[in-house]
């Protein structure tokens, strides 16, 4: 029977770097931004690092394939480094290959780091590309874009719970304002504007339903982590973050090619949510997970992650939105960085970025007094990769 | 005894008023006649329109009893390429059959349809499917802008259960100069008018239908309609009488509805001559361009039969005014619009995974679970059910005849468009299967979830750089 991953791995260092649309940065300075932080944190030095996991999805206008450019940029010396890619869920990819290097024993150090620098495309969204799905996709798929495909999720998730454009709209509107809320007030974010629901819902369609203040920033960025075994970590610091579960569910291809989907949640995120909280011996997720950064991609991800998360009861999320559950100064406050909405969206940065925030949080060391969320027990970070009917989910839960 | 087994013609949703020409060309001098004209959507060309009326002439029947596929255009996309070829893959009709293109003129719908009468009197092929489509373009400001439309008409020829027996036919042929295109040229070259009227479209239909009349012994009055292209409205009445014809037995010639259709415009009318016809009925249908091929029928009881076509009657109410002419020049890319950064990322076409994918791309056929009776698209190998799962236990399904209902859908600004919004979706097909396609002649105000669609061949890309006109399957509302 296989044990699971709980309290082996500890975090003794991390870090994250400025997110948003930074021109005179490089993907490479981002990669050193990133790891000066994080090695000073943690209070090593390079040599000390055993091996390296390297997340990165777009590579073709960031840094190039393979796991050379971390090496090559660090002068890493000689020393193994593995590239990982999962989509959105690649930064925390990157960080589960680091925890099961130390947590194996085969490593007593290891490196996670990812980034991204997805503003050298020249157009705003992601990087277009056809072949992203494969050949044959290419040749029979709609030509969708990420804001489409998870409006098509909105739209199933108003028919299903009769919730009109209005309603639906407004509920989403609620998530975004909190978002912005947080971001406003957390400096290393991207968008640091407070914004309204009226200007949300007034604000220009990307994709029906979903307006411009429904989609998250797209943003250059890099986050990095230090892991070691648990049982090692009090020897670098006080403070240091446990794993109580690093789980990750992918699509069966049922979503998208079977009927039996509604389309109003995530297939992914429940399955990898019920692991993930056993893995970690979480009975109660609603009142034991103390905060979460989750994939809040756009508004319509984030609410219905709450109910695939069963922080929220099925379908009724809006209750929780509408009373400020989720809001800092929530019972369950979500995404207290500002979210990938607010703070941005790195792809390969941006599991890692959410777990610097729970990181933060849990030693109570959230830059701001503000900012930061009163005695954290639990962290969870979710990421969701793909599109709606067929996606990757990253889940980790951590603790002190 | 040889004829037409079942008929299906197609007219794209979108009409221009030949007003809407004039009020953006006018100051050019041209004076259109009263009406509209059929306009192809954006993703629309004579292939596609040709896939959509042999839908609508073959559903129902068995596609493997189709031995023959003929197309007639003057507007085909591929020079090198067999464009008869890719309709019979679209139509997912066996691989064992003969294809022919008939091109280069306004007669090729006639010549098709003849020579598909005498392969088949001629035990070449038991059943040929004839089509004959055109979307020609033509340059802003041209007479034959607001002359020209596009459309297509479809015939199924067999020796069996004929709803029309072929009676007989005559021919003439002339290198007659009205229009040409020279290979490489986008648009056609035009003589004047009263050259072509007085020297080809009066003399001609006159001697090949005299040239019928007395080669079978026949008089003008025994037939019940009468069908030839009314390019020039008054002279088209003009024939009828010198002929020795009424009024009344002329077939209108959808002129000031549909347009000039070219290739299609005989065997558009007489589709429609079929859609009213009685048992014992007998038409005759003549092409025009350089000479014309006449051909006459008899039509048989079986005539009631064949009801249930959406042919050209419905396709001409189902219709959507296309107000905008910047938008129609948009759609023919005769105004290149800037779909930004994004909309200039092309993929170079994998030919080789195209043909090894033909049947899942061109066909839209999946696959369906001999164990537990899944349809599933694109094909598995390994069943989607996950009550299931078996491996390799699959058998060919056409979902391109398979009605859906929209399950969700979005309208996308940010994806590349000339008609944004982009729409979108996932749809669930009667009978099983979930798959997402693009949907077309659609608003994005009147999809809803639950709606009825239908499946429609599309063109996906013209790639110039390369050459190459891409095309896949579209959900579309159920039209008529």
């Amino acid at each position: 029977m296989a044990e699971g991953i709980k309290d082996k791995v500890a975090i003794i260092g991390m870090g994250c770097t400025k997110f948003g649309e930074l021109w005179n940065k490089s993907g490479e300075d981002l990669i050193v931004d990133a790891f000066k932080e994080c090695i000073e944190d943690a209070g090593i030095e390079k040599k000390d690092i055993n091996a390296a996991w390297f997340g990165v999805h777009f590579e073709e206008q960031s840094v190039g394939k393979g796991a050379t450019p971390l090496s090559l940029t660090l002068k890493l010396p000689f020393i193994p480094v593995t590239r990982t890619e999962n989509f959105c869920a690649t930064g925390t990819e990157a960080f589960r290959g680091a925890c099961y290097g130390v947590a194996s024993g085969a490593y007593d150090i290891a490196l996670a780091l990812g980034v991204e620098k997805l503003k050298d495309t020249g157009y705003g969204g992601l990087p277009g590309g056809a072949n992203l799905l494969g050949t044959k996709s290419a040749l029979i798929n709609p030509r969708l874009t990420a804001p489409g495909a998870f409006a098509m999720m909105a739209t199933r998730y108003f028919s299903v719970y009769g919730l009109n454009p209005e309603e639906g709209k407004r509920m989403l509107a609620k998530v975004s304002v909190k978002s912005h809320y947080n971001g406003a007030r957390n400096p290393k974010a991207h968008l640091r504007r407070e914004v309204t629901e009226e200007q949300i819902v007034m604000a220009p369609i990307i994709a029906w339903p979903l307006g411009l203040f429904d989609c998250c920033g797209v943003s250059d960025g890099s986050a990095a982590a230090i892991v070691t075994r648990a049982d090692m970590a009090k020897k670098f610091r006080k403070d240091p973050v446990r794993v109580k579960a690093l789980q990750i569910a992918l699509s069966s291809g049922e979503e998208l090619m079977y009927t039996k989907w509604d389309g109003a949640h995530v297939e992914t995120t429940y399955r990898g949510g019920i692991q993930a909280y056993k893995e970690a011996g979480v009975k109660n997720p609603r009142e034991e997970i103390s905060m979460a950064e989750v994939h809040d991609c756009f508004s319509i991800t984030e609410a219905v992650t709450m109910e695939d998360l069963q922080f929220s009861p099925r379908g009724k999320v809006k209750e929780d939105i509408e009373s400020g559950r989720f809001n800092h100064d929530g019972a369950q406050p979500i995404q207290p960085d500002g979210g990938l909405k607010c703070f941005g969206h790195p792809i390969g940065a941006s599991g890692l970025r959410m777990l610097y925030e729970m990181y933060k949080q849990l030693q109570g060391k959230a830059q701001l007094p503000e900012r930061q969320i009163k005695n954290p027990k639990l962290g969870l970070t979710h990421n969701l990769g793909g599109f709606p009917p067929m996606n990757i989910v990253s889940i980790a839960i951590v603790g002190l | 005894m040889v004829g037409i087994k079942s008929y299906g013609a197609y007219i794209p949703r979108y009409r221009m008023n030949h007003s809407t020409i004039f009020g953006a060309v006018g100051f050019l001098g041209t004076f259109p006649a009263p009406g509209e004209s059929a306009v192809a959507n954006y993703d629309e060309d004579s292939l596609t329109m040709a896939v959509a009326a042999g839908i609508d002439c073959i559903n129902g029947l068995r596609r493997e009893a189709v031995d023959g596929l003929y197309l007639a255009t003057t507007s085909q996309p591929y020079m090198v390429r067999q464009n008869s070829a890719l309709i019979a893959t679209a139509l997912d009709l066996s691989a064992h059959i003969r294809t022919a293109d008939f091109i280069g003129s306004a007669k090729s719908g006639t010549t098709a349809l003849l020579s598909a009468l005498d392969t088949v009197k001629g035990e070449g092929a038991g059943n040929i499917l004839v089509c004959a489509s055109d979307c020609r373009l033509s340059r802003p400001g041209s007479s034959q802008e607001s002359l020209y439309g596009d459309a297509a008409a479809s015939l199924l020829v067999g020796s069996d259960d004929v709803i029309a027996t072929f009676e007989g036919a005559y021919s003439v042929s002339y290198d007659f100069p009205d229009r040409w295109r020279a290979s490489g040229e986008k648009f056609e070259h035009a003589w004047e008018d009263r050259f072509i009227r007085d020297s080809g479209y009066g003399p001609f239909i006159q001697e090949v239908i005299s040239g019928l009349l007395k080669k079978y012994n026949l008089n003008i009055k025994e037939f019940a309609k009468i069908a030839y292209p009314g390019i020039y409205a008054r002279e088209h009445g003009a024939v009828a009488k010198q002929l020795g014809a009424d009024p009344g037995q002329l077939q209108d010639t959808l002129l000031s509805t549909v347009g000039d259709t070219g290739s299609a415009s005989p065997l558009m009318m007489l589709v429609a001559a079929l859609e009213d016809a009685k048992p014992g009925d007998r038409i005759l249908v003549t092409s025009f361009g350089n000479g014309g091929d006449a051909l006459f029928f008899r039509v048989t009881d079986r005539i009631k039969g064949a009801a249930g076509k959406r042919a050209v009657k419905k396709h001409l109410a189902a219709k959507k005014d296309l107000a905008s002419y910047e938008k129609y020049l948009a759609f023919r890319n005769l105004a290149p619009m800037d779909l930004g950064m994004r909309g200039e990322l092309r993929v170079r076409t994998p030919m080789s995974a195209l043909f090894r994918e033909r049947k899942e791309v061109l066909s839209l056929v999946g696959s369906k679970c001999k164990k537990c009776g899944t349809p599933q698209y694109p094909y598995q190998r390994v069943c989607v059910n996950p009550d299931c799962g078996a491996i390799d236990q699959m058998e060919d399904y056409r979902f391109s005849d398979k009605r859906a209902a929209i399950f969700t859908y979005t309208g996308d600004n940010l994806a590349a468009s000339i008609d944004p919004p982009l729409v979108y979706g996932l749809v669930d097909f009667e009978g099983g299967g979930r798959y997402w396609f693009d949907f077309t002649d659609c608003d994005l105000d009147s999809v809803k979830v639950g709606m009825p669609v239908e499946m429609t061949f599309r063109s996906r890309y013209v790639d110039e750089s390369s050459g190459v006109h891409g095309y896949s399957w579209k959900a579309t509302p159920i039209r008529a």
